[in-house]
C-alpha cells in the first residue's frame, strides 16, 4: 500500500526521523513564534475568530497526526470532534462541571469512540480505510440525531454556560476564555510535537512506510496504528469540547460527514504530513469561509475548486512547498 | 391468521418487495463503483453528485427540449457518460500515478462543485418530474398495491446490472477490461489501448449512477443533494460486498435493500443505521467483505 | 416687536428642531439566512430584498432614518451563525438581526441577542420555544411556529371531518415536536390518534411507511416532517394511489415552495398551513408582483413576507422611540399595533409572539390553476388567539407571574 504522506510529500518523509540541530533549532523558534502569535492575537484580530481558528487548527492537527504519521486517511473525523462537543456541552450545562472537567470528559469519550471505531477501521486500509471510516461516523450522526434528550437533537444543546475555569475564574468574557483556548491549543500542538519525535512516533513512520517490514521486526502494527488512531481521536476531541465552551453550543454540524471533508481540506491546503500545516491550512480555510459568508451559496463551490486544485497542481499544500523551499521539513 | 412477530404476511411481503426496490439503486449504484474502482482503483466520491445530475438532466430534458422520459433513460446516461469522460481525461488522468487516495480528495472536491453549481441555478426546494404515463398506476397484487413504475425499476435495474455482469465477464471487450485490471502494463504490450479502456470505463460507471438518477426522478425528490447522503451508505454497501467481483456488488446490493425493507417493518429507528452495523459485523467477521479477495 | 420675537423664537425652535430631524439615526440591519442549502428558496436573498422593500416603502430617508443591510449565510449551521451574529453586534455596528430560518440556528441567535442586548426579529424559523422556554426580551417571533401549524392543520382538518389521523414522523426533535402538538390538537377536537412511525431522517424512500399509514385506514395521514422528506413522501403517495384512494394529506411544515418543487399534479389535494399567502387580496399581489420583478419572477415565500413586515414594524418603532436602544424599541414595538398590507393589522405580545392570523389552504388540482404559482385554496381561518399558544399556558419565564 503506497500511503498518501510519503510519497507525495517527500517533506512529510523528511520530517520525522532526520531532526538534525538546524531544524531542531527551527522548529523550536516557530514554536516560540507561535506563541507569540498567540499572545498578540485577541489584539489585532476579533478574539472568537481566533478561538475558531484555534480549534479547528487543533482539529486538523489531531487528523493530520493520523494520516501524516499513521498513514491512515480517515474520512471519518467528525465523528469524535463532535460527540465531543456533545459531552462537553451536556456536562457543562446539566451537569454544571466547570469547562476544564467538561473539555476532559469531552476528550475522554472521544478517545473511547476512537479505540471502538479504530478496533474496527484499522482491519481494512487505504480507501477502504476512508470508507469504513466515513461509515462509522455516519452511524455517530444518526445516533446523536435519535438522541435528543441527549444531544437536543437538530437544535443542538444551546446556551452552554462559559462557567468558571477552576470555579474560580469566569470566562464569559471573550478575552478570558481566549487564554483557555490558547493554552490547549498550545498544549496539543507541543504534545503531537513530542509525540512525533519520540521512538513511538518512529515506530509508527516504519510501519507507514513499510508494514510487512515493520512486522518482521518484531512491532505489533495493528497496535501501534490502533494507539495513533486512539490518540488523533482524542485531541480532535479535545478540540471539539473546546469549541463547544467558545461557541456555547454543540450541534449536529459537528458530527456531520461535511465536517469530516472540512478538516481533510484544511490539512490538504495546509500541507499533508508537516507539523505545521494543519495550522496554516485552519487559517486558511476559516477565513475563507468568514470572507464567503456573503457571498451565499458560492461557498461550497469555492472549497470544491480548493480541493480540486490542490490536488492537482498543489500536493504539498503550502507547508510542505516553503519546506521544500528553505530545504527543511516543517 | 396467523402473524409473524404481529405483522401480517401479506404485509411482510409487500415491505419485501419495497425493499427490493431500494436494493435496485443500491445494486446500480454500487455496481459502478465496483466497476471504476476495478480498473482506476479510486473510489468515485462523484458518484451521488452524478447520480443527482441524471436525474436533472431528465428534467432538463423535459422542460427544455421536450424529450420524454424513454429518451432521458438513454440520453442522460450518454451526457453525464460524457462528462465523466472529460473528467477522467483532464482531471483524473492527471493524478492516475500517484496515491489513490488522492483520487478520492478529488472526486470529492468535483462533487462539490457539482452539487453548488446546481444548487445556485435550481436552489434547493427540488423540481417535479412525474412519472411517464405508460407507467402510471398499479397492480393489486392481493398482499399490497404495486405501482407499475416501481416494478419497472426492479426490472430495468436487473436488465442492466445483468447486462453489465455479461459484457464484463462473458465478452471479449469485458476479457481486455479484465486483463487491464490485473496487469495494465502487459495488456498495453498486447496491444490494447489501456488509457481508452481507462477513459471509457470511467465514462460507463458515472453513466450507471446517472442512470439510477433518471429511474429516481419520478418517485424521488429531484434535487441537488439527492445523492450525497445516499452515496454515502453505498459506500457502505461496497466494503460489505468487497469490490472484488461485479455480481458481488449486485448481489450486495439487492440483498440490503431486502434487509433495510425488513428493518422498517421491525424497528423503523435502526432503519438509517442497519447497513452501517451489517458493515461493522462483516468487517469483523470477514474483513476483506463477503465477496472480497483478502488484500 | 413682539411678533419679531415670536418669529424668532419659531426660528429657534426651528433651528433646535431641524438638528434633531438632522441627526440621522442610523440602523443596520442584517439578513442572516440560508443562501446555499435547503431554505435558501423560502428566505435567501428573496428575504433581503423583502427587507429592502421595507425599507423603501417606509420612506425612512425622508423620516431621518438611514438603513443599511447586510446579509450573510449560516448554512444552516448554528456554529456559523453565531459567529456572523457575533461579529456582526460586536464589530460590524449591527443593531438587528432577521429572518433567521433553522431552529438550531435561531436559538443560537436568539441566545447571542440578549447576551448582546440587540434586536431579533425571526422570521424563518419554525421552533415555538422562541417564545416558549427560550424567549427572550430581545427577540420578537414573527411568521409561524410549530403550535400554529399544529393549531391550523390538525384542529381545522380534524373540524371538517378528518378525524383519524396517522402520523408519518421524521425521526428526530422536530418531528417528534410536530407529532405531539399536532396529535393533541387533533385529540382535542375530537378526533383519534390511530398510530405513527418513526422515519429515519433523512430519508429518501417512504414507501414502506406509507403503506402502513394505507393499511391504518386512517382519514388523514400527517406528514410530521420538512424539507426534502416532505417532498419525498408526496411524490410517493401519489405513486401509492393515498390521495386517489380516499386518504388525505396533511403537511404540517409546507412552504409555498415546496408546492412549486412538487408541482400541481402530485401536490394536488395536499392541505397545509400557512400565515401569508401572495394571492390572498389587491395587497398582497400588488406587493407579490413589486417582490416577484426583483426575485427573477418567484413570488415571495411567507418567510420573506414575514422579513418584510418585521422590518417595517422595526422601523416604525425607531422612529416613534426617536432612538434604536434596544430596550426602547422592543418597549415600542410591543406597544404599537402592527399594520401592513402583507398581515394586515396584529400585535406583538410580551413573550415576542407576533400576533396574526394563520389559513389553511389546500393545493389545488391542476385544472384549477389558472396561472404559475396559482397554488392554493383557502380552506379556514384561524383567528390570531386560536392559533398561537396563549399566554396563560406559556413557558415563557418572561410572562411568568
Amino acid at each position: 500500500m503506497a500511503d498518501i504522506a510519503s510519497t507525495d510529500a517527500p517533506a512529510a518523509a523528511l520530517a520525522i526521523g532526520e531532526v538534525d540541530d538546524s531544524t531542531a533549532r527551527l522548529h523550536r523558534n516557530l514554536m516560540i513564534g507561535i506563541a507569540i502569535a498567540l499572545v498578540i492575537a485577541p489584539f489585532v484580530a476579533y478574539p472568537v475568530f481566533v478561538m475558531k481558528v484555534l480549534c479547528f487548527a487543533l482539529f486538523a492537527l489531531a487528523f493530520n497526526l493520523l494520516l501524516g504519521y499513521g498513514g491512515l486517511l480517515s474520512f471519518g473525523h467528525a465523528a469524535y470532534f463532535g460527540m465531543a462537543s456533545y459531552v462537553s456541552a451536556y456536562t457543562a450545562k446539566h451537569w454544571g462541571l466547570t469547562p476544564e472537567l467538561a473539555i476532559l470528559a469531552g476528550t475522554g469519550i472521544a478517545a473511547l469512540l476512537g479505540l471502538a471505531f479504530g478496533a474496527l477501521a484499522i482491519r481494512r486500509q487505504g480507501i477502504y480505510f476512508a470508507m469504513i471510516t466515513l461509515a462509522l461516523a455516519q452511524m455517530a450522526f444518526f445516533f446523536s440525531l435519535q438522541t435528543p434528550r441527549f444531544t437536543g437533537g437538530e437544535d443542538g444543546i444551546q446556551a452552554v454556560p462559559r462557567g468558571k475555569l477552576l470555579g474560580l475564574f469566569s470566562l464569559a468574557d471573550d478575552r478570558a476564555l481566549y487564554w483557555l483556548v490558547a493554552a490547549v491549543f498550545m498544549g496539543g500542538l507541543l504534545l503531537i510535537y513530542r509525540v512525533i519525535h519520540s521512538p513511538f512516533g518512529q515506530v509508527c513512520k516504519a510501519i507507514r512506510d513499510n508494514e510487512p517490514r515493520a512486522i518482521s521486526l518484531g512491532y505489533r502494527a495493528s497496535q501501534y496504528k490502533l494507539a495513533v488512531f486512539v490518540l488523533s481521536a482524542g485531541i480532535a476531541g479535545l478540540a471539539g469540547a473546546t469549541k463547544a465552551i467558545v461557541f456555547q453550543l454543540a450541534s449536529l454540524t459537528d458530527v456531520h460527514w461535511s465536517m469530516s471533508g472540512e478538516v481533510v481540506l484544511m490539512t490538504l491546503v495546509g500541507g499533508l504530513g508537516t507539523v505545521f500545516g494543519p495550522i496554516v491550512g485552519a487559517i486558511v480555510i476559516v477565513s475563507m469561509q468568514n470572507f464567503l459568508a456573503t457571498l451565499g451559496a458560492w461557498v461550497t463551490v469555492v472549497q470544491g475548486v480548493v480541493f480540486v486544485i490542490c490536488v492537482l497542481l498543489f500536493r504539498e499544500g503550502i507547508v510542505g512547498m516553503i519546506a521544500k523551499w528553505i530545504k527543511k521539513p516543517l | 391468521m396467523f402473524e409473524l412477530l404481529g405483522v401480517p404476511p401479506q404485509a411482510l411481503f409487500g415491505q419485501l418487495l419495497l425493499g427490493l426496490i431500494n436494493g435496485s439503486f443500491y445494486a446500480i449504484l454500487s455496481l459502478g463503483l465496483a466497476v471504476i474502482f476495478g480498473l482506476l482503483n479510486i473510489i468515485n466520491f462523484t458518484h451521488g453528485a452524478q447520480y443527482m445530475m441524471g436525474a436533472f438532466v431528465a428534467w432538463m430534458c423535459l422542460n427544455y427540449l421536450g424529450i420524454n422520459y424513454w429518451a432521458a433513460l438513454l440520453l442522460a446516461p450518454i451526457a453525464v457518460g460524457i462528462t465523466g469522460v472529460v473528467i477522467e481525461r483532464f482531471l483524473l488522468k492527471r493524478i492516475a500515478h500517484v496515491d489513490h487516495l488522492y483520487g478520492l480528495l478529488l472526486t470529492f472536491g468535483l462533487a462539490l462543485i457539482i452539487q453548488g453549481v446546481f444548487r445556485n441555478n435550481y436552489g434547493s426546494s427540488g423540481l417535479p418530474y412525474q412519472i411517464p404515463a405508460e407507467l402510471r398506476g398499479g397492480y393489486n397484487l392481493g398482499f399490497m398495491f404495486l405501482p407499475t413504475y416501481r416494478g419497472w425499476v426492479v426490472i430495468a435495474s436487473l436488465i442492466v446490472c445483468l447486462a453489465t455482469w455479461f459484457v464484463i465477464e462473458k465478452t471479449k471487450l469485458g476479457s481486455y477490461l479484465r486483463a487491464a485490471t490485473e496487469n495494465p502494463t502487459l495488456t498495453q504490450a498486447f496491444g490494447i489501448n489501456v488509457p481508452l479502456l481507462v477513459t471509457l470505463t470511467y465514462g460507463f460507471g458515472v453513466a450507471l449512477a446517472a442512470f439510477a438518477g433518471v429511474l429516481a426522478a419520478p418517485i424521488y425528490s429531484v434535487n441537488p443533494n439527492m445523492g450525497a447522503d445516499l452515496i454515502i451508505v453505498v459506500f457502505a454497501v461496497v466494503v460489505i460486498g468487497g469490490m472484488g467481483s461485479i455480481m458481488g456488488a449486485i448481489v450486495t446490493g439487492f440483498s440490503l435493500g431486502l434487509v433495510e425493507g425488513l428493518t422498517k417493518v421491525f424497528y423503523p429507528e435502526a432503519s438509517a443505521t442497519v447497513i452501517f452495523i451489517i458493515m461493522a459485523i462483516v468487517l469483523l467477521v470477514k474483513p476483506a467483505g463477503l465477496f472480497g479477495r483478502a488484500a | 416687536m413682539q411678533l419679531k420675537t415670536l418669529l424668532a423664537a419659531t426660528a429657534l425652535g426651528a433651528l433646535m428642531a431641524s438638528p434633531a430631524l438632522a441627526q440621522q439615526i442610523s440602523v443596520k440591519a442584517g439578513v442572516l439566512n440560508d443562501r446555499s442549502g435547503l431554505y435558501a428558496d423560502l428566505s435567501g436573498e428573496g428575504s433581503v430584498i423583502a427587507a429592502r422593500l421595507a425599507v423603501e416603502d417606509f420612506k425612512a430617508a425622508d423620516k431621518g432614518i438611514k438603513v443599511e443591510i447586510v446579509s450573510a449565510d449560516h448554512q444552516n449551521k448554528p456554529d456559523v451563525g453565531s459567529t456572523i451574529a457575533r461579529q456582526w453586534y460586536d464589530q460590524d455596528g449591527v443593531d438587528l438581526i432577521l429572518d433567521v430560518p433553522t431552529s438550531s440556528v435561531a436559538l443560537a441567535v436568539n441566545q447571542i441577542t440578549r447576551e448582546k442586548n440587540k434586536v431579533h426579529i425571526n422570521s424563518g424559523a419554525a421552533s415555538s420555544d422562541l417564545t416558549g422556554k427560550a424567549c427572550s426580551p430581545n427577540t420578537v417571533h414573527w411568521t409561524y411556529d410549530t403550535y400554529a401549524l399544529a393549531q391550523g392543520t390538525g384542529g381545522a382538518m380534524t373540524k371538517a371531518g378528518g378525524d383519524s389521523w396517522f402520523f408519518l414522523t421524521a425521526d428526530y426533535a422536530f418531528g417528534h415536536a410536530l407529532e405531539r402538538d399536532t396529535s393533541a390538537v387533533v385529540t382535542k377536537a375530537g378526533g383519534k390518534v390511530l398510530g405513527a412511525v418513526r422515519t429515519p431522517f433523512p430519508g429518501t424512500d417512504f414507501s414502506s411507511f406509507l403503506l402502513q399509514a394505507q393499511a391504518s385506514k386512517a382519514k388523514v395521514i400527517g406528514l410530521a416532517n420538512a424539507g426534502g422528506d416532505t417532498i419525498n413522501s408526496i411524490k410517493q403517495a401519489g405513486e401509492f394511489g393515498i390521495v386517489a384512494g380516499g386518504q388525505k394529506l396533511a403537511g404540517l411544515l409546507v412552504f409555498a415552495t415546496d408546492v412549486h418543487a412538487l408541482g400541481l399534479q402530485t401536490a394536488q389535494g395536499l392541505v397545509l398551513t400557512e400565515s401569508f399567502y401572495w394571492d390572498m387580496n389587491d395587497q398582497t399581489r400588488a406587493w407579490s408582483e413589486r417582490f416577484a420583478k426583483l426575485n427573477g419572477g418567484k413570488k415571495p415565500s411567507m418567510v420573506q413576507a414575514g422579513v418584510y413586515s418585521g422590518m417595517l414594524h422595526y422601523l416604525k418603532a425607531v422612529e416613534a422611540a426617536k432612538s434604536k436602544d434596544s430596550a426602547a424599541v422592543m418597549a415600542k414595538m410591543k406597544e404599537l399595533p402592527t399594520d401592513d398590507p402583507l398581515f394586515g393589522k396584529g400585535t406583538v405580545r410580551a413573550d415576542g409572539r407576533k400576533m396574526h392570523d394563520m389559513y389553511l389552504f389546500e393545493v389545488k388540482k391542476p385544472s384549477e390553476s389558472k396561472a404559475p404559482w396559482d397554488y392554493y385554496k383557502q380552506v379556514a381561518v384561524l383567528k390570531a388567539d386560536e392559533a398561537f399558544k396563549p399566554l396563560a399556558e406559556s413557558e415563557c419565564p418572561l410572562v411568568k407571574k
